[in-house]
């Protein structure tokens, strides 16, 4: 660790670093993960189209394809899918025989909008911790968009307008993806609908969807918009009338997490691990030593190390999926 | 059990009050009538004594999801609400649907739980848990520790009740009022369109009052409402019928055995009579409210308990007289009545015009009153909470400012932030905590404290933070008393942050004497 962030001596570079380096090999593209001014970036093909859209077009990007290796250095580098977002990578770092996987944000369950997470196998393996709970326990995404569909339908019978809130970058697209879209109209907020634009031209089929902004109607009864969690209570929500609205995160696992919004549904969606799928991720790796960041990241070492795996705690600048989320570009502007 | 469940998060699950009264009365018109029962009792704020601990829950439920002590503490702190906790560590184990209804699990489960031991209670919850889904779980924890609330008033309540038996909101309030006892032939009881109302003990709803959010002088003509002090003590209802009284709290509470002076005071009245008052401990003058917990919280109390803390109504409205309901006459007209009964009264205050009346107010606090009510004089007897007719004009808070010390997790819709505080004054050079406070911030300046907390702990005492004093506050309370207990030598009563003084610094903060100096008289020592 150094003050910029997570380094390798071996290679001279960073990955996903807090302050601007040489050389930053970024997992994915949200803001605490992607930080502008790096002079040279390294990324996984499909995360480098959104990695533009956020920090500039003129930025130098190498993009490198999944399974793929590079040699920096001293050391062999390769990008495996973490499912988290589009473009969502696992860090492998081969150095002198010992093989280093940093996971950054990951999760386990299936996502149309993503390849699927792929358990590699190294010696050395950093973790995330946004939900090491035993609290956790993902109930399946099935489950989840049943009660989101019932929700919509519901509002619509009742001529109401549905807005859900989701990270703009991910969340916003696996809703979409994954809602039943002969319910209504899909209207999304800006930010989402940018996103939208990015994953369509990699080839991830999502329904069409219209920015709020440019709707050819001002009656949204029946309609679901799709917007980050920082438009709570905004004025941006006035133009849709009478509305429901829900926050999809695995916060809304937790009552008393959905009851502080004062939102009507909280549904429980995360892009990260539950505390099984952890559990199961760090096994599947084969790792003698494991590092853990970002979240609840003491119960989840003394969990290892009373499993007799060796797990130390490593100071980020990561947030992960943020209890009191609030975005960096919230600007409406498509 | 599974429809109560459903309730229950069809009720939390919306900030409407019209949701709620239609989510409520449909479940009382579905429901068999001794699940509708129980669901009323619950819903209004009733208590079954806990059968299991939540101490004792906690442990089976880690037990049973095979989690270890220090992880199951670590998951309560991020979810900060018990049986919530444990029904999320038990979501492991597969859930089975039962037909069992509310009823059924009241009285064949949750009751017999009480006289079981340890080894007893834990089989049986095992076996209930694995009956039920993650979200009835919930539910059923909430019940067998006694801590199920749900976001309901009495009203609502009493507003899904009407609209589910067609009765009126007025009588359904009065048939509830009281200790209702929950069993099919009450909901039956309470569903009865032509059954005349029967218990001598039963009460009246209470008449509320809204706080004053004006000028007084925007009341209009003074000699239009009756003024009297707003006593620091328990509103009461005294019920004289059929030979017998009934004292009852605006809670619903029977104090009537707690208080025998007031019983044998009330016994010489005419049957079919019934007052509303304040009761109050006192010797000579108001005493502090405190002493009156003191006297609630004994029934039969000793004659050492009587000469000490002697307690009275100060009455001031008439609900009934000679049997006949009488809240339709006006006040001036129940207060003639009422004044002719053999009763302490609420001194009738006679202020010279509003100037006056806010000097009034202003001497109320050392009377231990906490400000003056205003009542006008040519209405009937309200019920609820109604606007215009009852005003409480209470006294301007005291306020101080202290600095954070101490920081402890909310629970509920603040579980995992710090939210409960405690507050510090100078004494010399150090600072002594004088009090804890929870509400007053917007969740804008929660998160920011939360915060600040989280980078400046010094030291934890198990939940508590030890934070680097630097953050003053306003703090604002009502009352203030003398207090052994406390090392601050102090208590002062509803405490909580006015404002973040974001403009002082922990040494701009007030001293414990400063404090001290708004003792009231009549209680210095």
């Amino acid at each position: 660790m150094r003050e910029a962030g997570l380094y390798c001596p071996g290679g001279d570079f960073y990955i996903d670093p807090w302050k601007p380096v040489d050389r930053a090999v970024i997992t994915h593209a949200h803001a605490d993960h992607a930080r502008a001014g790096s002079l040279n970036y390294l990324c996984a093909t499909a995360c480098a189209p959104i990695l533009r859209a956020r920090l500039g077009q003129e930025i130098a990007i190498q993009a490198l394809d999944y399974g793929n290796s590079l040699t920096i250095g001293t050391v062999k580098i390769s990008l495996h899918p973490a499912g988290h977002i589009l473009g969502s990578a696992q860090v492998k770092v081969d150095s002198n025989g010992y093989a280093w996987v940093v996971s950054g944000d990951y999760k386990l369950d299936p996502d149309p909008t993503n390849q699927p997470f792929e358990p590699v196998r190294c010696n050395g393996f950093v973790t995330e911790a946004t939900f090491a709970l035993p609290i956790f326990r993902w109930p399946s995404s099935a489950e989840t968009f049943a009660e989101i569909n019932a929700w919509w339908q519901q509002n619509r019978d009742d001529k109401r307008a549905s807005v859900l809130y989701g990270y703009s970058l991910g969340k916003a697209q696996r809703l979409i993806a994954g809602v039943d879209a002969s319910i209504g109209p899909i209207y999304t907020h800006g930010a989402v609908e940018r996103m939208n634009e990015i994953y369509r031209q990699s080839g991830v089929p999502l329904p069409p969807t219209v920015y709020a902004m440019e709707a050819a109607t001002k009656d949204f009864s029946g309609a679901l918009i799709v917007a980050p969690p920082g438009m709570n209570g905004s004025a941006w929500l006035r133009r849709f009338g009478n509305f429901s609205n829900a926050m999809a995160s695995g916060w809304m696992q937790v009552r008393g997490h959905r009851r502080r919004r004062a939102i009507d549904r909280g549904f429980v969606l995360s892009d990260h691990a539950d505390w099984p799928g952890l559990l199961s991720a760090i096994e599947q790796t084969g790792a003698d030593q494991v590092w853990v960041t970002h979240g609840s990241i003491a119960p989840l070492l003394r969990w290892l190390n009373e499993k007799g795996i060796a797990a130390t705690g490593l100071q980020t600048q990561f947030s992960g999926e943020d209890a009191n989320p609030a975005e960096p570009e919230e600007s409406d502007a498509a | 059990m599974r429809r109560f469940a459903e309730l229950y998060f069809a009720i939390d699950g919306s900030t409407k009050t019209n949701d709620k009264v239609a989510a409520l009365s449909k479940y009382l018109r579905e429901a068999p009538p001794a699940d509708a029962a129980w669901a009323v009792f619950f819903l209004r704020g009733g208590k079954l004594p806990a059968p299991v601990p939540s101490r004792l829950l906690a442990e089976m439920a880690a037990e049973s999801a095979d989690v270890p002590p220090w992880l199951f503490a670590e998951c309560y702190e991020a979810v900060g609400d018990l049986a919530e906790t444990a029904s999320l560590l038990l979501a492991a184990s597969p859930d089975r649907r039962t037909e069992e209804t509310l009823d059924q699990f009241i009285t064949a489960r949750l009751i017999p739980l009480r006289s079981m031991d340890k080894t007893e209670q834990r089989k049986f919850l095992i076996e209930s848990w694995s009956l039920l889904s993650a979200k009835e779980r919930f539910v059923w924890n909430k019940l067998i520790t006694g801590s199920f609330r749900v976001g309901v008033s009495e009203g609502l309540v009493a507003k899904a009740v009407a609209a589910a038996t067609g009765l009126a909101v007025n009588v359904v309030a009065h048939r509830l009022a009281g200790a209702w006892r929950p069993s099919a032939v009450a909901w039956e009881a309470l569903a009865n369109k032509d059954a005349t109302d029967a218990h001598p003990g039963q009460p009246y709803p209470f008449s509320l009052a809204h706080p004053l959010d004006s000028e007084p002088q925007a009341l209009g003509n003074l000699d239009d409402w009756v003024i009297e002090y707003k006593w620091d003590g328990i509103r009461a209802q005294v019920i004289k019928r059929q030979g017998e009284v009934f004292l009852w709290s605006r809670g619903g509470e029977r104090l009537t055995d707690s208080f025998p002076e007031i019983v044998a005071q009330f016994a010489a009245l005419p049957d079919g009579t019934v007052i509303d008052g304040e009761l109050i401990a006192w010797k000579d003058a108001v005493l502090p409210f405190a002493d009156l917990q003191h006297r609630i919280a004994r029934k039969n109390p000793g004659k050492k308990l009587l000469d000490s803390t002697p307690a009275r109504i100060f009455a001031f409205d008439l609900l009934e007289w000679q049997g006949q309901d009488v809240r339709s006459h006006n006040l001036d007209r129940r207060r003639e009545l009422l004044h002719a009964l053999p009763l302490h009264f609420s001194p009738v205050l006679q202020p010279k015009d509003w100037e006056h009346a806010a000097e009034l107010r202003l001497g109320a606090r050392d009377l231990l009153a906490e400000g003056l009510m205003l009542k006008r004089r040519n209405s009937p007897y309200g019920v609820g909470r109604e606007r215009g007719v009852w005003w409480k004009w209470k006294l301007q808070p005291y306020s101080v400012d202290a600095v954070l010390v101490n920081a402890q997790r909310g629970s509920g819709r603040r579980a995992s932030l710090f939210t409960d505080y405690t507050f510090a004054l100078w004494d010399n050079d150090k600072l002594v905590p004088f009090a804890k406070a929870y509400s007053g911030l917007t969740d804008g300046e929660i998160r920011d404290v939360d915060a600040f907390i989280r980078h400046n702990t010094l030291e934890k005492f198990g939940p508590v933070c030890a934070v680097k004093p630097e953050l003053v506050f306003e703090i604002a309370f009502e009352g203030i008393q003398r207090s052994n207990r406390h090392k601050s030598g102090i208590a002062v009563r509803f405490p909580r942050m006015a404002r973040w003084r974001t403009d002082k610094s922990a040494a701009d903060a007030d001293t414990i004497d400063s404090v001290k100096a708004l003792l009231p008289e009549t209680i210095k020592p």
